[in-house]
């Protein structure tokens, strides 16, 4: 199997399961979870060097989802990578249950950074890739933001010093999806954000700036082997994304951010899902 | 000899030295500044062994956060900068990335309490000991003097885990000799007494200390207990100097409200119900004047824990 074909049937698998266990326990977001999912599933089944049977590798990269609210996207990519059954997604958000509504390091490993509070994991991340090159240890960190998130002063704090620090081994990730929970009424229709100048920020900055459609496996990989070729200076993979990405019905509708599907909108949708295939 | 006569020395120097020595000595030992390095006097680092030392800029919430992604890699960070924005600015980085997860993060709030140099209520902090106390896992210290400052510094290194250490700008009475161990959890006994305790921390303890000797004058016996650490807390010694004095006064260079004098509210009427009376800062906000000014204004003089001292023995039963 080609590694494309790969990441889209584990992708396919992980939103099927993300459906499901935000259906099930009546809570989470789905929106944003599945436009970040085709980068979390690249992430994990091609670019990081992990092992779930060796979680507390001192040598593993890392990985923290700042946006810690799109949690079941994670979960549903780590179980799918062999870090939990899968039936344990499941008790997501239940009592004494390792799957918290926002990342909790401390409760499942392979959880890197508790996050929760917008605009903390990108700086957690900052000191793990600072940590590696004060000892020189070789590892690389990745770290997830949202769009909406960057709206957060602590991003851009963040995005000022780790320039100072030269950290090539450090790459962000904005999931670039243009809605948000409520967002801007009478911006346009679809409620997106005033103009971001993502790309122009980031610049100034002084990062390495890469631009791609973040549904594209092809775009992912390449973006990362170019994060991995540059060097001084840390890169910011701006990740052109929809909200909802893989169902029809939900894609590009703000009201999907944290919305449960009815039992037909759940069918629905896993019908759409089956169609593009997966298990 | 009178507390007065006592050698002054400054926290920040000791706390200086001592954190030199831990980061040539430990090799996990990093240092952050969010430029006020010259004020937290972690300068000293900077110019000694600069690639120990690592500019964050003037970005508090970042630099915590940062911190907190430092200790999973194995390292130790010491954080310092002003008690009021380690605090209040980074509250919530703290709380979610380093108290919960539990992490070895060292926290120096170094200009903390009513005197911060003539800067005012944004400066000042008065509501740390409140604030750090609520975070399950966290340590919260208060040190009386320099040489129980560089004590602290050296056993918040062996110790792993977050540790808030509350520090004050000014020279202190040295009270303790050098051979002084500080110890987690436990009081220190400074003075006996028999009519009331004086249960101070901090800056406060000096103070609670000439506020005895001015009660000695006035034939009354004021023991004195200065509490280092704030959380953990030694209950035992609290609940003993009710049972033996049978009124408490508590002292603090903080807020009324969720600080020290809180703290033994809340273990001695749960356990021996006592009369107290808490020197501390009023609900009030404060202003930019000269210490002793603000110290008058505030109440916190040795002759304000005094004049305390005799409002709890009128209540004494």
């Amino acid at each position: 199997m080609s590694v494309i074909n790969l990441l889209q049937e584990k992708a396919t698998n992980a939103r099927k399961d993300l459906l499901k266990v935000v259906h099930h326990a009546g809570a989470g977001h789905i929106g944003g979870p599945l436009s970040a999912i085709d980068i979390l599933t690249t992430l994990y089944f091609n670019e990081m060097n992990v092992d779930p049977s060796n979680p507390k590798d001192a040598e593993r990269d890392r990985f923290i989802l700042s946006k810690g609210h799109s949690a079941i996207g994670l979960y549903a990519v780590l179980a799918e990578r062999g870090y939990l059954p899968n039936e344990e997604l499941f008790t997501f958000d239940s009592l004494n249950s390792r799957l918290q509504g926002h990342p909790d390091m401390k409760a499942l490993p392979g959880i890197e950074m508790s996050t929760g509070s917008l605009g903390q994991g990108i700086s957690a991340a900052v000191g793990m890739a600072l940590g590696a090159k004060l000892q020189n240890q070789g590892f690389r960190t990745y770290c997830m933001i949202g769009d909406g998130e960057s709206q957060e002063g602590q991003v851009w704090e963040a995005a000022f010093i780790a320039p100072k620090y030269n950290l090539d081994n450090l790459v962000v990730i904005v999931d670039y999806n243009k809605l948000q929970q409520y967002g801007w009424p009478g911006t346009d229709t679809e409620r997106s954000a005033p103009n971001d100048l993502f790309e122009e920020k980031w610049l100034a900055f002084g990062w390495h700036v890469i631009r791609i459609d973040g549904h594209s496996y092809a775009d992912i990989l390449q973006a990362f082997e170019e994060a991995k070729s540059t060097k001084e200076k840390p890169t910011v993979i701006i990740a052109d994304t929809v909200k909802g990405k893989g169902i029809s019905f939900m894609e590009g509708n703000y009201l999907w951010h944290s919305k449960v599907p009815s039992d037909e909108e759940l069918a629905n949708a896993l019908a759409e899902l089956n169609a593009v295939g997966g298990l | 000899m009178k507390i007065s006569e006592l050698k002054k020395v400054s926290m920040r120097d000791t706390f200086s030295t001592a954190l030199l020595e831990i980061s040539q000595s430990d090799e996990k030992v990093y240092v952050l500044d969010g430029d006020l390095a010259t004020s937290t006097k972690i300068d000293t680092v900077a110019t000694k062994l600069p690639e120990k030392f690592l500019q964050m800029g003037i970005a508090e919430q970042n630099m915590l956060s940062v911190a907190a992604g430092l200790a999973t890699t194995g390292l130790q960070p010491w954080v310092a900068t002003f008690a009021a924005f380690m605090s209040k600015r980074a509250l919530d980085q703290i709380q979610v990335q380093i108290a919960q997860p539990n992490l070895d993060v060292k926290m120096i709030g170094a200009y903390s309490g009513l005197l911060t140099g003539l800067t005012g209520k944004s400066h000042q902090a008065l509501e740390d000991i409140a604030i750090f106390r609520t975070l399950a896992n966290m340590t919260v210290l208060a040190p009386a003097d320099a040489v129980e400052t560089a004590a602290m510094i050296k056993w918040a290194n062996e110790y792993n885990g977050p540790v808030y250490i509350r520090l004050a700008r000014d020279n202190y009475p040295v009270i303790f000799d050098e051979q002084h161990q500080f110890e987690v959890g436990k009081g220190v006994q400074l003075r006996e007494g028999t009519d009331l305790t004086i249960i101070a921390t901090g800056t406060q303890t000096s103070r609670a200390l000439e506020a005895a000797e001015i009660l000695a004058e006035q034939n009354i016996s004021a023991a004195v207990l200065h509490l280092p650490s704030i959380k953990p807390i030694d209950q035992e010694a609290i609940i003993q100097a009710a049972v033996r004095t049978g009124a408490i006064v508590t002292a603090e260079e903080h807020s009324i409200y969720g600080g020290l004098g809180s703290a033994v509210a809340e273990i001695l009427a749960a356990n021996e119900p006592t009369p107290i009376e808490f020197v501390g800062v009023k609900d009030r906000n404060s202003e930019s004047a000269d210490n002793d000014e603000l110290l008058n204004k505030h109440e916190l003089l040795p002759i304000h824990v005094a004049e305390a001292a005799k409002r709890v023995l009128a209540r004494k039963r």
